[in-house]
């Protein structure tokens, strides 16, 4: 792997790869939480912020001592499926060792700690993501024991599966350039499980969010942070990391515009929210494809997303009634899913040639005669969504035969910054 | 006519609106306050240090009533509020002196409903 004289170590790279890394980072926290924090009521807002802070905490320990290892090594227990500890606790990693794996750049390559460094922020954020369907009822000990326990069972192996060197569909071809299927679907499919298996909250009133400006700041840093979870995913800094970020943009500012535009002409008003939302529906869209597709490309992704994550959180969730209470499922789950399609539909070979992932043809989806393409981000989708939900609904299970997943309805109401944690985030006399 | 103020437990703020509107009862003011009785508030911890006698976040209702409805509303207010634990609040009914609508300047019972 890299044993080519000409694979070295290149400055450049491993700057943007470090500063990408950060960037996930501070999409977690703070500002997953802000955006959630936001949302929920003033009595759970802690409870919400300490649930991103917890998964950095816990996620990074397990990602260094065994995660990464069983993630990404090319040695594997399952062929295909997960790796096994050759890595565990970094072992036989240092400083000056080359990242085995590339994307875009195949001899300039970022150290193989800063790959780790980098992959281990998208392993605290999704389960991270996975807290917005869990929002206000979950006791604390149980939402550890499960984002401890998913991380090992669902986030792993599909992570081995999708981008390791010998992953089922790494070697099928999977165009997924920042985790539409590891991250987004995933996280999604997830939350709807942990919205059926927890039920709804109670005295549900609507529910209004208790701070918006909260939520449009958290929403602001994450579309910030996005720069770096999408143009970094190129392990590399060159022009594929910067039509990867402006593609993210772009996504992002079609979805918003999208959601704010169905606002106005059905609830009469455009809402701050609804643009918040949007953008966060776009740039989840755009996730699979940053690498792939061309600005039109990025742009008809971004107004899919508005258009059809507008009708999952408005109008499906209502009708079937279930309390996917930050909307954790509507948003990730669908999106990600219309990304891996719509990358195997739009994806641009003039984007990828003669890129190091592509060579020297560039990925075609569907619509520039890729005949193949589809039917992998399909499966891969499939396979996704599949273990995302039954693994986590199995999770769930255990978590509440042991530990028991709801605090009591007196807790509920009382609030869980006090019952779970015993401080409160507001006070109004000194 | 009555006024008739509660001081209730902030978490059984929705259970005492759904027992007023089954009385047909829906012109109430609340209000978020502080206080504590003689459970002498709640011990909380920042950074290892205790915070005691906290005081507690509690609801007040007020609601101007004419006399008839003075029973109906104390009976929906203790039927909302209570948990049978150390807490729950008080309700206070006052003489009311005066009742203006500022709309149309009606007073007494007819401005009240």
């Amino acid at each position: 792997m890299t044993s080519d004289l000409s694979v070295h170590i290149s400055g450049a790279n491993t700057v943007w790869v470090l500063l990408s890394a950060a960037l996930v980072m501070f999409m977690t926290v703070p500002a997953l939480g802000m955006f959630y924090g936001g949302l929920v009521k003033k009595k759970n807002v802690l409870n919400i912020m300490m649930q991103s802070f917890t998964s950095l905490g816990v996620v990074s320990v397990i990602w260094v001592t065994f995660g990464y290892s069983l993630a990404f090594s090319p040695s594997e227990l399952v062929p295909g499926i997960l790796g096994d500890f050759r890595w565990a606790m970094l072992s036989g990693i240092g400083p000056s060792d080359v990242s085995p794996y590339f994307v875009s750049d195949a001899t300039g390559r970022v150290p193989h700690i800063a790959f780790i460094a980098f992959q281990c922020m998208f392993a605290v954020i999704t389960p991270a993501v996975i807290s917005g369907a869990m929002a206000e009822r979950m006791k604390f000990p149980a939402y550890v024991l499960f984002i401890s326990l998913w991380t090992v069972v669902v986030y792993i192996p599909l992570t081995h599966m999708m981008w390791s060197a010998n992953g089922l569909f790494a070697r099928q071809g999977l165009a997924d350039f920042a985790g539409g299927t590891v991250v987004e679907i995933n996280s999604g499919f997830s939350a709807l499980a942990c919205a059926l298996a927890l039920g709804r909250r109670r005295n549900l009133r609507g529910a209004p969010p208790h701070d918006l400006t909260y939520t449009l700041a958290g929403a602001a840093m994450l579309w910030f942070g996005w720069f770096g979870f999408n143009a970094g995913s190129g392990l590399a800094a060159d022009g594929l990391a910067a039509q990867a970020f402006l593609n993210t943009n772009m996504a992002g500012a079609a979805a918003a515009l999208v959601w704010a535009a169905l606002d106005w002409i059905i609830q009469k008003k455009p809402t701050i929210l609804g643009f918040a939302t949007g953008g966060v529906a776009g740039l989840v869209v755009i996730t699979p494809a940053a690498g792939y597709v061309n600005l039109a490309g990025a742009m008809a992704l971004g107004a899919a997303a508005g258009l059809v994550c507008y009708a999952m959180v408005v109008f499906v969730k209502n009708a079937l009634h279930y309390d996917d209470s930050l909307d954790a499922f509507g948003v990730h789950g669908i999106a990600g899913l219309l990304g891996i399609l719509g990358t195997g539909l739009l994806a641009d070979p003039a984007i990828t040639r003669g890129f190091a992932m592509a060579g020297g043809t560039g990925i075609a989806g569907l619509a520039f005669g890729g005949a193949k393409l589809f039917g992998v981000q399909a499966l891969a989708a499939l396979v996704t969504i599949f273990a995302a939900f039954c693994g986590s609904s199995a999770i769930l299970w255990v978590v509440d035969r042991l530990i028991g997943l709801r605090v009591s309805e007196k807790d509920e109401a009382i609030g869980l910054d006090a019952t779970q944690h015993n401080e409160r985030a507001y006070t109004v006399i000194e | 006519m009555k006024m008739i103020v509660a001081i209730i437990q902030p978490f059984r703020l929705d259970e005492v609106k759904d027992a007023l509107y089954a009385i047909d009862v829906h012109l109430i003011t609340v209000s978020e306050v502080l206080g504590h009785g003689r459970q002498r508030g709640v011990t909380e911890h920042y950074r290892g240090t205790k915070e005691t006698g906290n005081l507690l976040r509690k609801i007040r209702i007020e609601i101007a009533v004419n006399e008839e409805f003075v029973e109906p509303c104390l009976e929906a207010i203790q039927k909302g509020a209570r948990t049978g634990e150390l807490g729950d609040g008080k309700i206070f009914v006052y003489d009311l002196a005066e009742c203006v609508r500022i709309r149309t300047g009606e007073r007494g019972t007819e401005a009240i409903g």
